[in-house]
């Protein structure tokens, strides 16, 4: 029966091909537009996500200043306190159960070699940086064990760095000037990419009291803590906050954890992603008033057949399918070009840009067709129930 | 058989109920031949209508087959005219997309019969009409005697036990208008009960019995022959 009334259908939809072609259409650019556009929201989530897991989920992000709450403590707002190199030694010494505590400071100078000069992101830290970030060292070595506190001019370049650097030299034992400061090269990075949004190929390594020196600076940027297993992440910051916070006699510190930190990337991505979505309803909805109009034209136009069919025996029921199924193929059509359509648009955008990620989430391609077939029976069910209510004799007098 | 016990049918116009109509009584056994005439007014229609079960009378009863489907719902109605009634029309009502063979199988589809079973008996029932090598034509490849001949075959696809004819010759020439009468007679002959509703005297003749109406109401019984083909005949 069903596919009896779906032929039916079939033979009203392929009498108005425009009419059809025109409806489909419509259906089809909405679709196709949360297609595309949940690809590029769901792209966008899962490169961030990727970026952050690239540099592993055992990682507690320790900066200063407390982001949480504001104004808590009257006249002690401001200017938190530094997050210093004693604090990092203090912390090494009372918490035994992470793998690696270390510290981070950061700023931007020229690093020259003879003629050859570059902008790039110094990074001071220690010799655990290397494991903390899952890097590795190509040639060379990385920094020397010893005092945090002692500032030795060594440093380490990242892989493009080094290239930049020295053209098919040995970048080994040669001596760069990074800012005002001559240092010896003792190792060359790994290639190893972005990571954090930080070009790590591009980056020069020194030891951290050097670094913070050099930026003349007596607050560490972070203090990374790695930890054993993930879940140690929320003892090890508790311990984190209570050692600093009794050191500096008020909380002051923020402890930020990969996973939080994706969270909340997923969220705003997600977020992103669903106004997307809702940019595409609107279009979808259109497309719905556009077959709303068409199955209204097509009901009124085939009063005539409708009377004829009730004549026949066909219940209200009955033509209330018929032109429900018509409505629903339209949409499901539309959906399935649209699907087209847009899997096209994402080929393509990837293609003429590889940097831009998108991949449209399964879900979305399953729900795209459903959804333009749900759309149809909306919007089909009121020029489908004026059909269904037709009286068969006033219906078969309309010549 | 069918009964018509006191049927009446009231229209509200204008806040004033007129009868289309009025206290019909009639009697018409299984197998007749019974032409319908009226000389003006719209009780003919309306009495082919609750005859057809596409309208319910206002008052009254209506016995199909011992059944009173006078006010039965539109879902049992439907039931009857699908399995009980074949209609012809005036103005034919095929569906223009449709081939005959489409057109013909319509009421056995939403009878909900296999689309095998419906294939073999529309072509049977195309044979019975004369048109086995149209069944693939659309009704605007068919003369309009073609068109009639699909009519018919679709009004007995469902082997039912009433004919109803309106004006089943109105819109074809002498001879296709002939020949859809000697149709529709050898159907009768078969056993099939046949109403016929009509102006043409030349048809009406034809039939075993003429019923006259007259505003909304019976007015006259005669046998067929006992029209005469020239004058006005009914009265």
């Amino acid at each position: 029966m069903l596919m009896d009334l779906i032929a039916l259908a079939w033979s009203a939809l392929a009498g108005h091909r425009l009419r059809t072609a025109l409806s489909v259409l419509g259906v089809a650019v909405g679709i196709a537009a949360v297609v595309a556009l949940t690809a590029l929201g769901e792209g966008a989530r899962q490169y961030v996500i990727q970026e952050f897991t690239s540099i592993g989920s055992n990682l507690l992000s320790v900066l200063p200043g407390k982001t949480e709450t504001t104004g808590a403590m009257p006249g002690m707002g401001g200017v938190p306190n530094d997050l210093t190199l004693q604090d990092l030694l203090a912390l090494r010494r009372q918490i035994h159960s992470v793998q690696y505590i270390v510290p981070v400071s950061m700023g931007t100078e020229t690093v020259s070699h003879g003629e050859r000069r570059r902008q790039v992101a110094v990074i001071g830290s220690s010799p655990e940086f290397l494991q903390a970030r899952e890097l590795s060292v190509a040639q060379g070595q990385f920094l020397p064990p010893g005092d945090v506190e002692r500032g030795v001019p060594v440093v380490v370049l990242g892989h493009m760095t080094a290239r930049e650097l020295f053209p098919g030299e040995q970048p080994l034992g040669q001596v760069v000037r990074v800012g005002e400061w001559r240092m010896r090269v003792i190792g060359v990075l790994a290639e190893i990419g972005t990571q954090l949004g930080i070009k790590m190929d591009e980056v020069v390594i020194v030891p951290v009291a050097t670094g913070m020196k050099m930026f003349n600076r007596s607050s560490l940027f972070r203090i990374l803590v790695k930890v054993r297993s993930p879940k140690d992440l929320d003892s090890a910051c508790e311990q984190v906050i209570s050692i600093l916070t009794q050191r500096h006699d008020e909380e002051d510190v923020t402890c930020i954890t990969q996973k939080a930190v994706i969270a909340t990337f997923s969220s705003i991505l997600q977020t992103l992603t669903l106004v997307l979505v809702a940019i595409g309803a609107i279009s979808l909805t259109v497309a719905g008033i556009g077959i709303m109009n068409v199955m209204l034209v097509t009901v009124s136009e085939r009063t005539e057949e409708i009377g004829l069919l009730r004549a026949l025996g066909a219940t209200r029921g009955q033509i209330l399918s018929v032109f429900l199924i018509e409505a629903v193929m339209l949409a499901g059509l539309g959906g399935l070009v649209g699907l087209l359509v847009g899997l096209g648009g994402v080929h393509l955008l990837t293609w003429l840009y590889p940097a831009v990620p998108a991949s449209p989430p399964p879900w979305a391609m399953a729900a795209a067709v459903g959804l333009a077939m749900i759309l149809g029976g909306l919007f089909g069910v009121v020029p489908a129930a004026r059909a269904a209510k037709l009286d068969p004799i006033v219906a078969l007098q309309r010549r | 058989m069918i009964a018509l016990q006191h049927i009446s049918k009231v229209y509200e116009v204008g806040g004033q109920p007129i009868y289309a109509l009025r206290d019909t009584s009639e009697i018409i056994q299984s197998g007749e031949y019974v032409a319908i005439v009226e000389p003006s007014g719209s009780g003919k229609s309306t009495l082919l209508n609750v005859i057809g079960c596409l309208l319910r009378p206002s008052e009254g009863a209506y016995l199909f087959n011992g059944e009173d489907v006078s006010q039965l719902d539109d879902r049992a109605l439907s039931h009857v005219r699908q399995h009980q009634i074949g209609f012809i029309f005036q103005s034919f009502h095929l569906v223009p997309r449709l081939t005959a063979l489409g057109n013909v199988s319509l009421p056995m589809v939403f009878a909900g019969i296999p689309s095998s079973e419906r294939q073999i008996r529309a072509r049977e029932a195309l044979e019975a009409v004369g048109l086995s090598d149209r069944a693939h034509h659309r009704p605007n490849q068919l003369s309009v005697g073609q068109r009639q001949r699909v009519v018919i075959a679709r009004a007995i696809i469902m082997n039912p036990s009433l004919l109803l004819a309106d004006e089943p010759t109105g819109n074809l020439d002498t001879h296709s208008g002939q020949q859809i009468m000697e149709l529709l007679e050898s159907l009768n002959a078969k056993g099939l009960t046949m109403l016929v509703v009509t102006h043409d005297p030349k048809v009406a003749r034809r039939a075993n019995r003429v019923i006259v109406l007259a505003d909304g109401h019976i007015a006259k019984r005669v046998k067929g022959e006992e029209l005469s083909a020239g004058s006005t005949p009914f009265f």
